[in-house]
């Protein structure tokens, strides 16, 4: 008996929390997934009946400006992001005597909440006393800074707050990665006489694929995931305006009561999460293995 | 004789590295000033009075520092019809965050253990089942945990939100322990299991004080996830048992009254002191956390 529980004891140790994850990630997604099938509104009914919420959905307007505002928020987000991050941790890797203090000014905004974030810049980027009026006062009184209130804009202000707090978390990933190539072959660079930025351009950068890979896969899926900062900031708006999936499905699940709608667009956006990390999680266990 | 072109050259060179060099400080520092500014900001912001912040420009410093803002946004501002701040959300936070990062740092050690050390068939697959539920979106599960909360009598409770970022902690836990636990040699566990030692024997006493490091960057990693935590905190929570952060996003977005951006910016700081504490005392343990983070996303 003490024999049989002793080489069973890891099993029931792994149990309880293999059992919650069977029912909260998995049996949670078939639920979603079963409901988003049905014509559930207020209250979920079990009975399917097609296709009729996604057809609903991709009919919506705000949906489409959802998607759209996802690719356009994603995309610049990703993007820049990634190039800041590479282009501070080239500079921070000149042997700088205060690469502490720097690094730590870098990263700071990665510890706080998003709604922190959109809070700031709100504030900052409000057109009657924030930047726009400090810049008027200065003497330029046909400066204009108000993306925040512009609907064709306001999704760019998300961009700015977005990549002010993700930037310095690229940069620390770079940076690692800097550091992890092999001293001896820049050394022989240096020595045959190629130019930094030559040893940067054809040794170091390619040699951090992996780390542009890791760093995408983590930007797409906070942009993917972005509903705190939106609601902080824009609250969605102006109008529709700055609406992302996420905001959408919180919307129908919360405030319109629209279960059918909530579930189908929460299952579109696991469809979008998963064709990017898939394949990448894919890799990575693989590699483990190898 | 290229040794002496190389050093008739050196001089106008080391005048072009110091160029470089001032350019470079340049742009660190400006850089700096982007990061820092939007805090510098807030701080100043919140220090002056309202008919300062009117008049006055964005980034002046404060002419009459005033401690108004941060006492009203602690004790007095109002989240929808209560006025009495964000002093019962921030203890809720409290309530909330310890108990979830405490439960999930446990379970994670103990998983992690398992799935390392204890390796049995189909424990790979456990983990990758685990590891998988790190990367979805949680609105996928939003509506189903709703109502779950609801049929186990936790809607809108502390205790409800707990149980949730315990549930949805697992994953990153286990990862971080079961990465860190793989390192060390399963000889050692062979050899502790001769000499008589069980499961939990040699955990308690061989792989719990190894674990401090890792013990440190997943408490860190869970308390800034759980304390910033937007989500299930607006989706869970009731009036009265809402987190700091939704508390904050309340006063913020509420358009009743006179707007006070002073204490606006007050009640921001103070949601983020905690984290931006951890943050400034443990930044190494943080950044390790993210990096290690960045395998799962």
């Amino acid at each position: 008996m003490t024999e049989w529980l002793e080489r069973h004891v890891p099993k029931m140790v792994l149990a309880p929390s293999f059992v919650a994850v069977l029912i909260f990630v998995y049996g949670f997604i078939i639920w979603t997934g079963w409901v988003s099938l049905t014509r559930s509104k207020l209250m979920p009914k079990y009975e399917i009946k097609g296709v009729i919420q996604y057809e609903r959905l991709f009919a919506s307007p705000r949906w489409d400006t959802a998607m759209d505002n996802l690719f356009i928020f994603g995309g610049l987000f990703i993007g820049i992001s990634l190039i800041l991050g590479l282009f501070l941790a080239i500079l921070l890797d000149q042997k700088i005597r205060a690469e502490g203090v720097l690094r730590t000014i870098y990263l700071y905004p990665m510890a706080l909440s998003m709604i922190v974030t959109g809070t700031a810049w709100k504030w900052i980027m409000n057109p009657g006393l924030g930047i726009e009026a400090t810049v008027r006062n200065w003497g330029f009184e046909s400066f204009t800074f108000n993306w925040i209130t512009d609907p064709k804009m306001a999704i760019y202000a998300v961009v700015i707050a977005a990549v002010w707090q993700a930037s310095g978390f690229v940069m620390a990933l770079f940076l690692a990665g800097l550091r992890s190539v092999d001293e001896e072959i820049i050394k022989a660079a240096q020595v045959d006489g190629i130019p930094t930025w030559r040893i940067y351009s054809a040794i170091i950068i390619p040699s951090m694929a992996p780390i542009f890979l890791s760093a995408f896969i983590v930007l797409a899926h906070l942009a993917i995931k972005s509903f705190d900062l939106v609601i902080a900031l824009t609250g969605g708006g102006p109008g529709y305006a700055t609406d992302l999936p996420a905001t959408y499905m919180y919307a129908m699940a919360f405030s319109r009561g629209d279960i059918g709608q909530a579930a189908s667009s929460a299952m579109v956006m696991m469809g979008v999460v998963f064709t990017i990390v898939v394949p990448y999680l894919y890799s990575e266990l693989r590699a483990k293995h190898d | 004789m290229t040794d002496f072109t190389q050093s008739y050259t050196a001089p106008r060179r080391s005048f072009g590295q110091l160029a470089l060099r001032w350019l470079l400080f340049t742009l660190l520092g400006l850089f700096a000033l982007f990061y820092l500014m939007p805090l510098f900001v807030m701080v100043t912001t919140s220090l002056k009075s309202l008919e300062e912040i009117r008049t006055g420009s964005l980034v002046a410093l404060p002419r009459d520092v005033t401690f108004e803002a941060w006492s009203t946004a602690w004790s007095g501002t109002c989240t929808g019809v209560k006025c009495e701040g964000l002093r019962p959300y921030f203890w809720n936070s409290v309530l909330m965050t310890v108990p979830a990062v405490f439960l999930a740092t446990l379970l994670g050690a103990v998983n992690g253990y398992v799935i390392a050390q204890w390796r049995f068939k189909g424990a790979n697959l456990i983990f990758a089942m685990m590891l998988f539920g790190c990367f979805i979106p949680f609105q996928v599960v939003l509506l189903p945990m709703a109502r779950s909360l609801g049929i186990l009598g936790l809607a809108g409770s502390i205790p409800g939100l707990i149980f949730v970022h315990v549930i949805y902690g697992i994953g990153f836990t286990t990862l971080f322990f079961r990465n860190y636990y793989v390192t060390i040699p399963a000889e050692l566990t062979k050899a502790a299991k001769v000499d008589g030692a069980g499961f939990f024997r040699i955990f308690w006493s061989i792989f719990l004080p190894l674990s401090l490091p890792i013990v440190v960057v997943t408490v860190i990693w869970q308390f800034t996830n759980i304390w910033n935590d937007f989500l299930f905190g607006v989706s869970f929570s009731q009036a009265g048992t809402q987190p700091v952060t939704v508390a904050l996003n309340n006063i913020v977005n509420s358009t009743t009254g006179v707007k006070e951006y002073n204490v606006d910016m007050a009640a921001a700081i103070i949601a983020a002191l905690p984290t931006l504490l951890v943050y400034v005392v443990a930044g190494k343990y943080f950044i390790r956390g993210l990096t290690a983070g960045s395998v799962k996303g």
